[in-house]
């Protein structure tokens, strides 16, 4: 059933051509480039020797390069859990109580770190979470003057609070983004919800969440991805230290390929990374596509 | 105070603009920025660089012998780390005495300049004279010119020897010795700064002479409730505790095999028995309480600025910092070199040159290599030299040394600098070996054993392990 002419077609393509030319050359080329340089030992301007699995049999030895990969799924809990959870109970808390300017105020404010660079951001946090910071102030006035410490310079804390500026960065994009899908929601169905005295945990339960799926998978992709495949966040916050507890597979990768000039080996890395997006990614986009065909 | 003030203001700033921006109605998709490291450095762009390529080594100019600039217009094109003004204010001047050379500058951060640099090495738009953030690499992938035929026509080679051969590869890539690739605008020295109020608070009358003896301060230091080393240990800086351990590598051993190390000969390694004690010293260091609690934390703007508001009797670093502590603390900072384990046993100390080369496909090398020769030998640009960069200018034997002012911490350093030539104690940094080593081998492993988590032998052996399976890649 083709709907167009051949001439309407070629004039289709044509629109779609500096698109797809750019496509090719910033997203096709160097996806293909990258598993190809995975094979060779190059360090970026030398002569490149060929040298088949060994740069994927070495990411598998070294523990600081595989073991990155299990920091990268902690964070998923708070790039990607945590901002998409807390993310629809604000967006159903805004819709609900803080309709107009206020609600308008609130969702640019919780927007905000998206537009901060991240760099200024990083090096706030850092002063927020130094030995003297502010969260460390807090904690001796409520009596915590315990547990005070560097945060982003602990071992077993650093990750964490990696985590939470990730909060701060995502919680705005999926709060705005589920928002906007509440407001596409019919009002009817909260009006009479409200009439039958509906509080605003059932209404949450029963119309907010279930009929925000589509939202809700497009927050978790681009959540998860952010985590898998995190390297901005790290790299102003810690740059993987203390001792590698921060490092994540995107960190080394840029320091196995621009400052090691392991382009080989970053390119292996890269592809194992890639590859792990896409497990991961896959069955949340099936879920959503699943129990839309419901 | 001020920080606080000046974070508060930034704060209110970034709302601002934040407010703006989102008043706007800009759908601010995210802005992460893709290039890490906040490099908002200008780069300086080619406005006009047709350069006629001058024939390298035919002196058509009847002023001076050897490479020069000659008499016609000159553009050198250079690219220089951003954040140091040294070869910003040499250029200057070098203007100045010779008008018919214009600079071209690019300027990026080091940590930037170790991924670029080989890029711009490569392109048919190389600079002249450039900062080198490392060099073997280079050298060995034909990028970097050769500057032995400059090293005979200006004579280099009848310099202090040390001055030279940290910029020399032999055919097999190992440094030291061979092929001279570059020049250092001038050479930093590092040891031990100090705190002079509170060093006399604890009884310190004069520098320590043995390890024990400055082991014996840091402990009084304790004791006294002060903090006794102001270090950084964030691994955004990179570890400031590989300072102190190889300070006390070269006390306990010689200095040779460490550089052997740093210069990749064949079968160096670092886990020897006179580093383990090295290393067990720090360990006890770090035990003690020597450093400061957060130390996987702070940064090393952090860590100098903190020194400089009397928190740590002493701390390691190098004589770049000279302009910093003198302005922080006036007339209050004094400097040493790292005592040797024994009384009466050889001083030794990190020290590098400020590596500058010449790119193979550079348009001037005669002029760049002609400005090499000129900042070591013009007293005017070894005037600047020591003001602006603190550190020893270089140069020929005979040279003089330009006058600084008495009682500055800059008259230390220039001061201990022949102390520790005397003893032949130079060494390069072990965070210099690979261009990765201290990324993935130093600061991570340290920092582990900040954290108990890493004991002296453990780091040596990790280290090695790091060290060997970088070279393999290479």
């Amino acid at each position: 059933m083709s709907k167009w002419s051949g001439r309407e077609a070629i004039i289709g393509w044509l629109f779609a051509l500096p698109a797809l030319l750019m496509y090719a050359v910033f997203v096709l080329l160097p996806f293909l480039l990258t598993i190809v340089y995975s094979f060779y030992k190059w360090n970026g301007t030398g002569p490149m020797t060929w040298v088949g699995l060994k740069n994927y049999v070495t990411v598998f030895q070294v523990p600081n390069l595989i073991g990155t990969v299990s920091n990268a799924f902690w964070l998923v809990i708070w790039f990607s859990f945590i901002p998409v959870g807390l993310g629809l109970v604000v967006a159903s808390v805004i819709h609900r109580l803080a309709t107009g300017r206020f609600g308008e105020i609130a969702r640019t404010v919780l927007f905000l770190p998206q537009v901060i660079a991240l760099v200024a951001a990083g090096i706030i946090w850092g002063w927020l979470f130094s030995l003297s910071g502010l969260v460390n102030q807090i904690l001796k006035f409520i009596g915590l003057g315990a547990i005070t410490r560097a945060w982003l310079g602990d071992f077993d804390w650093a990750l964490s609070a990696v985590g939470i500026i990730g909060i701060w960065v995502l919680l705005g994009f999926c709060t705005v983004l589920l928002s906007t899908g509440i407001s596409k929601i019919d009002p009817a169905l909260f009006e009479s919800a409200r009439i039958d005295g509906a509080s605003w945990f059932t209404e949450f339960f029963t119309i907010t969440v279930p009929l925000l799926r589509h939202e809700v998978s497009v927050c978790l992709t681009v959540t998860v991805i952010a985590a898998l495949a995190a390297f901005d966040i790290v790299y102003v916050a810690t740059a993987g230290g203390p001792g590698n507890s921060t490092a994540v597979p995107g960190l080394q990768i840029y320091i196995l390929a621009f400052t090691q000039r392991a382009v080989g080996l970053a390119s292996a890395l890269a592809v194992i990374l890639m590859t792990l997006v896409i497990v991961v990614i896959i069955p949340i986009q099936r879920l959503s596509r699943e129990e839309s065909a419901q | 105070m001020n920080k606080k003030s000046k974070f508060l203001s930034f704060a209110v700033l970034l709302v601002l603009v934040s407010l703006i921006l989102a008043a706007c109605g800009t759908p601010a998709t995210t802005a992460a920025p893709a290039a890490p490291a906040a490099t908002e450095a200008p780069k300086a762009e080619v406005v006009a660089t047709e350069v006629p390529a001058t024939q390298p080594a035919a002196t058509e100019a009847p002023a001076v012998a050897g490479p020069n600039c000659g008499t016609d217009a000159v553009v050198l094109k250079a690219s220089f780390e951003t954040g140091f003004d040294l070869p910003f204010k040499l250029a200057e001047e070098f203007t100045k005495q010779y008008p018919n050379v214009t600079w071209d500058i690019s300027q990026d951060q080091f940590a930037n300049l170790i991924n670029s640099t080989p890029l711009v090495l490569a392109s048919d738009n190389a600079p002249d004279l450039l900062r080198l953030p490392t060099m073997v690499s280079f050298a060995k992938d034909g990028l970097l010119l050769n500057l032995d035929p400059y090293a005979t026509a200006f004579g280099w080679n009848d310099w202090p020897v040390p001055q030279l051969n940290q910029n020399r590869i032999d055919a097999d890539g190992v440094r030291g010795s061979g092929t001279l690739y570059a020049m250092g605008l001038n050479y930093s020295l590092t040891g031990i700064f100090y705190n002079k109020a509170l060093a006399a608070q604890i009884g310190m009358t004069e520098p320590p002479k043995t390890v024990a003896e400055f082991e014996d301060l840091l402990a009084k230091a304790k004791a006294a409730g002060l903090q006794p080393i102001m270090m950084w240990g964030s691994a955004k800086s990179g570890m400031g505790l590989a300072f102190p351990l190889q300070n006390l590598m070269a006390a306990y051993g010689p200095v040779g095999p460490i550089n052997d190390w740093i210069y990749q000969k064949a079968g160096a390694t670092i886990d020897t028995p006179e580093n383990l004690i090295a290393a067990q010293h720090l360990e006890q260091w770090i035990k003690n309480g020597y450093f400061p609690a957060d130390i996987n934390a702070i940064e090393y703007t952090d860590a100098a600025a903190r020194f400089g508001k009397g928190e740590g009797v002493f701390t390691f670093n190098g004589d770049w910092q000279n302009a910093g502590y003198d302005k922080d603390l006036p007339g209050n900072v004094g400097f040493f070199l790292m005592p040797p384990a024994e009384a009466g046993g050889g001083y030794a100390a990190m020290s590098a040159p400020l590596t500058f080369g010449i790119a193979a496909k550079a348009k001037n090398p005669d002029c760049a290599a002609f400005f090499l020769n000129w900042v070591a030998t013009n007293p005017e640009a070894r005037k600047i030299d020591v003001a602006v960069g603190g550190s020893n200018p270089g140069g020929p034997v005979d040279a003089e040394m330009p006058a600084v002012a008495a009682g500055s911490v800059t008259a230390e350093t220039l001061a201990a600098g022949p102390v520790m030539g005397a003893d032949g104690g130079a060494m390069d940094f072990i965070a210099n070996a690979t261009s990765s080593i201290f990324a993935q081998g130093w600061t991570p492993e340290l920092q582990k054993m900040v954290a108990g988590q890493q004991d002296a032998a453990g780091l040596l052996k990790a280290v090695q392990e790091e060290y060997e399976r970088e070279i393999a890649q290479q």
